[in-house]
């Protein structure tokens, strides 16, 4: 049975694709269009009732929230493809921790700064500069504590790629494409040099090429 | 060697201690006063370079976000305690999802809520009654959600309590106890139903017993 993803074209539903590749999950995807309304169809709503993307269908079985897509598959198919758990998981569960950090820290003042730069058009509203400025002092602090960890781990759960850096793909991609912010990741020696090696993998070359951002 | 968690007075610490508590694992507790800044010192910074509670260390190494120590925990610890993840591998997915409804749809606006009642004056900001009205909206739609699922469902992830419901715990009680926001799970018949369920766990009660709320 492929696995069903919903609705390819936006970031977090990305998250989930470059995990299935990274596992060589085959799948499938089905469009949704946010800005149409279509994620909040009755038939949608059945599969995902808070609205958003993605979700997932396989066979009978539904999930949605895309870190816990992950997680699932990451775990089911541990033995196939890459391993992204990090070999001795139960001793060393770093990937957790900085999933977490991405979820917590990373991802909202990010995406925050998204929607003022990048979306205000779409979604009708002003770009707010204050909150621009507010929101990139927070997501520069964080990426500060970045730069410290990565001077001396290859990667953010240690010496192995994690679903803790596949994480930040997704989002991350808008700091150096539209949102005009590439100095933020450029400026920080270690953090652009780690965005380099995780953005360059073939998995996300892929879904660059099979499902492009929206413009 | 026994678990040493930081900041057991905060919420987001009792988190990870009920969740100890429920899987009988042993620990202890380091106070870290977040009014007096001691998040910030040196040496809390060393094990959470965010500054953020809470922290555990355990052994040689350190471990914080506490969505990221409660998984470790309950997935190293198994067969000891409590199941917290469901049976099956599809059951922790269930778990997984729900785990991250809270994180992302239940927790924002409740926290902001809570800042803006509870901890408004502490922490020297004048409680904007338009933020207060926009965030118990956005809250009030999820709990209006959460009332559709367990119309059918006795816990979040199925008919088990699971880390998903657990998580709910340290920062719902204050919707009863300090907001003032008691009737937006009281008036949702299958919402208060499982909130006295799983508030009156032991473990909970064992958690306000030795670590009450501050004041």
């Amino acid at each position: 049975m492929v696995v069903k993803v919903y609705g390819p074209e936006y970031a977090s539903s990305k998250r989930v694709i470059v995990t299935l590749i990274e596992k060589e999950i085959e799948f499938e995807v089905v469009d949704v269009d946010a800005f149409k309304g279509e994620n909040k169809s009755l038939d949608y709503l059945k599969l995902q009732p808070f609205g958003l993307l993605p979700a997932i269908q396989d066979g009978d079985y539904t999930l949605f929230e895309s870190r816990a897509i992950i997680r699932y598959y990451a775990e089911k198919y541990k033995s196939r493809g890459t391993e992204l758990f990090g070999k001795c998981y139960l001793l060393f569960p770093f990937h957790q921790q900085w999933l977490e950090v991405e979820a917590h820290n990373f991802n909202p003042p990010l995406n925050t700064l998204v929607i003022h730069t990048i979306f205000s058009s779409k979604l009708g509203i002003t770009p707010d500069q204050k909150v621009i400025q507010e929101n990139e002092v927070k997501l520069g602090k964080v990426l500060d504590i970045y730069e410290e960890r990565l001077s001396t781990n290859k990667y953010l759960a240690g010496d192995f790629f994690s679903l803790a850096d596949l994480s930040h793909l997704q989002l991350g991609h808008y700091l150096l494409n539209g949102a005009g912010k590439e100095y933020m990741i450029r400026d920080r020696k270690h953090v652009s040099a780690w965005w380099d090696v995780i953005s360059n993998r073939p998995s996300w070359k892929k879904v660059l090429q099979l499902f492009p951002y929206l413009n």
